[in-house]
């Protein structure tokens, strides 16, 4: 009898702070833990007492990678509270911030976090080498986001002007001119990501998931939708928490969630893509499928392709947006706070975003709720884990490491927002 | 030789809420006086691709960050990154582990370093979320500034 184990201390080219451990008796996986160390942050704690105007701008930073989706989640859930729709034309500028979100953290993590794994480089640095033009170009586009975050959410990192009821201030169609040019450029260069991606190795390895994501019958889910999956859920927002449920497990500081009824789920762009194909841009489909991809994937390697897809989406609908746009005659609707409870979930890059605030006749916060996408991808990364190492335990220690980090990777966990994450341990016994 | 017309640029790195990591900001506020038509002085994340676009088109750039290398805190590192590389661990403290030194490294693998690039390191202690700097750090700032201010100010 052979007993491994696989460890990793701290995982690279993820955002946080976790590890992995993974213990192994002659070819089967006894044990796998995905740990998240970083301590708890208790940001819903801190949100007590505080005015329902001030969750968008407190929750933005629990990440530095995906502020607009706290924001986004969060002014939703105060509208819905309180009883407010915003009009048509702030609708479509925040469909315009989410995009430039998207591009910058899908770039990211496509260019720079994992390509290297597929090409065989420890890290961009070395990739660059080799791959100049490559990687320039993944830098450019992401700027392209940047871009959008930085003028229209008035800076880079954390934006300060989302509120509820819409934005802070609008600008004139003619203020977006130079968006407009560089995003040409940047659509451009998405649909060549989607051909470079689709012709990386993959691994064979497909599993049978439960998909979950937001679904909007006329259009690809960011802001607003019903919360769907594969299997039949189709549940409004403020259902989230008669089907889903948060565990505390002892090797995480961040919660596991899983369904209710049926374990563990998958979210994020794949849970996306399969579950709204319909809903892209015929350019974004149109690339898809001729990148291989048919209407439904479920390797999670390719998610790289599926985030190149829907970076060209992004693109292409920050477009859209930019080329229809007439400065909304109101900046923002006004809100009136009353005794109220409130859900939403929006498509954060990483997956759907859940926030639940209840406000007292003053608005002031007396419960708030957020359950990340890391955190309710945690129970299916492991349950990846424990199908793919026995395919590969024939390889080194060293390769098989990586392997599983890769495995990790796909899917761009962000630590920091499940609490803050990643170390690995593969135990051989 | 003098070279009057160095377009110069200083750029703070940290987070105001981790402690200790919030040196590099406060420094460069104390260096807030010196921005001109020739010196530019800017607050960052740390987040590496932001900071590769914010040096463009600059000859003389100066970072300064907390760092975590395990010297004593409120130590102070100097090195010139135009002509040595940076040890990734040093400047830890980063979004998906692409930050100061990483974007530094990939810079001069794709040729896009400034001509001049002078990292500051303050050694700090306590990066835990808080507003409260360790003593040391604070102890190390007035003399990190006056040495930026020199940097920058000679020809």
């Amino acid at each position: 009898m052979t007993k491994k184990t696989i460890k990793v201390d701290y995982l690279a080219r993820v955002e946080g702070e976790g590890g992995l451990y993974i213990k192994m008796k002659d070819d089967a996986v006894v044990d796998v833990k995905l740990k998240i160390f970083e301590p708890p942050r208790f940001f819903e704690g801190f949100l007590r007492g505080r005015d329902f105007k001030e969750a968008s701008d407190i929750t933005a930073r629990i990440c530095g990678i995906c502020p607009v989706a706290y924001q986004m989640s969060a002014v939703h859930a105060m509208e819905n509270a309180l009883g407010v729709k915003v009009d048509a034309p702030l609708r479509e500028l925040r469909r315009l911030l989410y995009c430039g979100e998207w591009i910058e953290s899908h770039t990211l993590h496509i260019y720079l976090l994992h390509a290297p794994d597929f090409l065989g480089y420890p890290d961009a640095i070395q990739m660059a080498k080799d791959h100049k033009e490559i990687v320039e170009r993944g830098l450019k586009l992401k700027k392209a986001g940047n871009q959008i975050v930085s003028f229209l959410g008035g800076r880079e990192i954390h934006p300060v002007n989302v509120r509820v009821g819409g934005f802070y201030k609008v600008f004139s169609k003619r203020d977006f001119e130079p968006l407009i040019e560089a995003l040409k450029w940047a659509r451009d260069a998405a649909l060549n990501t989607v051909r470079w991606t689709a012709k990386l190795p993959f691994p064979k390895f497909e599993q049978d998931y439960e998909f979950v994501a937001l679904h909007h019958p006329e259009e690809y889910p960011f802001n607003e939708g019903r919360i769907v999956s594969n299997r039949g859920l189709d549940i409004d927002c403020s259902e989230y928490e008669e089907h889903f449920q948060e565990t505390h497990v002892e090797h995480s500081n961040a919660l596991h969630s899983h369904l209710k009824e049926r374990g563990a789920y998958f979210v994020g762009p794949m849970a996306r893509y399969n579950l709204n194909f319909d809903q892209l841009s015929p350019m974004a489909r149109e690339a898809a499928l001729e990148a291989g991809l048919q209407k439904e994937c479920r390797n999670p390697f390719k998610s790289i392709i599926i985030r190149s897809v829907e970076t060209l989406y992004a693109c292409d609908e920050a477009l859209r947006v930019l080329e229809s746009y007439e400065k909304p005659e109101r900046p923002y609707v006004p809100v009136e706070p009353r005794e109220a409870t409130g859900f939403a979930c929006t498509e954060a890059p990483r997956g759907i975003l859940y926030h639940h605030y209840r406000l007292d006749n003053q608005g002031k916060i007396l419960d708030a709720k957020i359950v990340p996408p890391t955190s309710q991808n945690q129970k299916t990364i492991e349950d990846d884990l424990r199908k793919f190492v026995p395919q590969y335990i024939h390889l080194s220690q060293e390769e098989l490491t990586w392997q599983c980090e890769q495995a990790i990777r796909n899917y761009d966990p962000c630590i920091s927002c499940a609490t803050h994450f990643l170390k690995l341990d593969i135990e051989r016994t | 030789m003098s070279e009057p017309d160095l377009k110069s640029l200083i750029i703070g790195v940290g987070n105001l809420y981790r402690n200790d990591d919030a040196v590099g900001i406060l420094i460069v506020r104390k260096l807030n006086d010196m921005a001109s038509d020739r010196v530019s002085i800017i607050e960052q994340s740390g987040e590496g691709t932001s900071l590769m676009n914010a040096w463009k088109g600059y000859d003389r750039v100066c970072i300064v960050d907390a760092v975590s290398s395990g010297s004593p805190v409120g130590s102070i590192h100097c090195m010139d990154a135009s002509r040595e590389p940076v040890p990734s661990k040093f400047f830890s403290c980063s979004t998906h582990n692409f930050g100061v030194a990483e974007s530094i490294e990939l810079a001069r693998t794709l040729g896009q370093l400034p001509r001049q690039l002078l990292l500051y390191g303050v050694e700090g202690g306590n990066f835990q979320h808080g507003e409260i700097l360790s003593t040391e750090v604070e102890q190390a700032m007035e003399s990190v500034a006056g040495e930026i201010s020199q940097y920058v100010l000679s020809t």
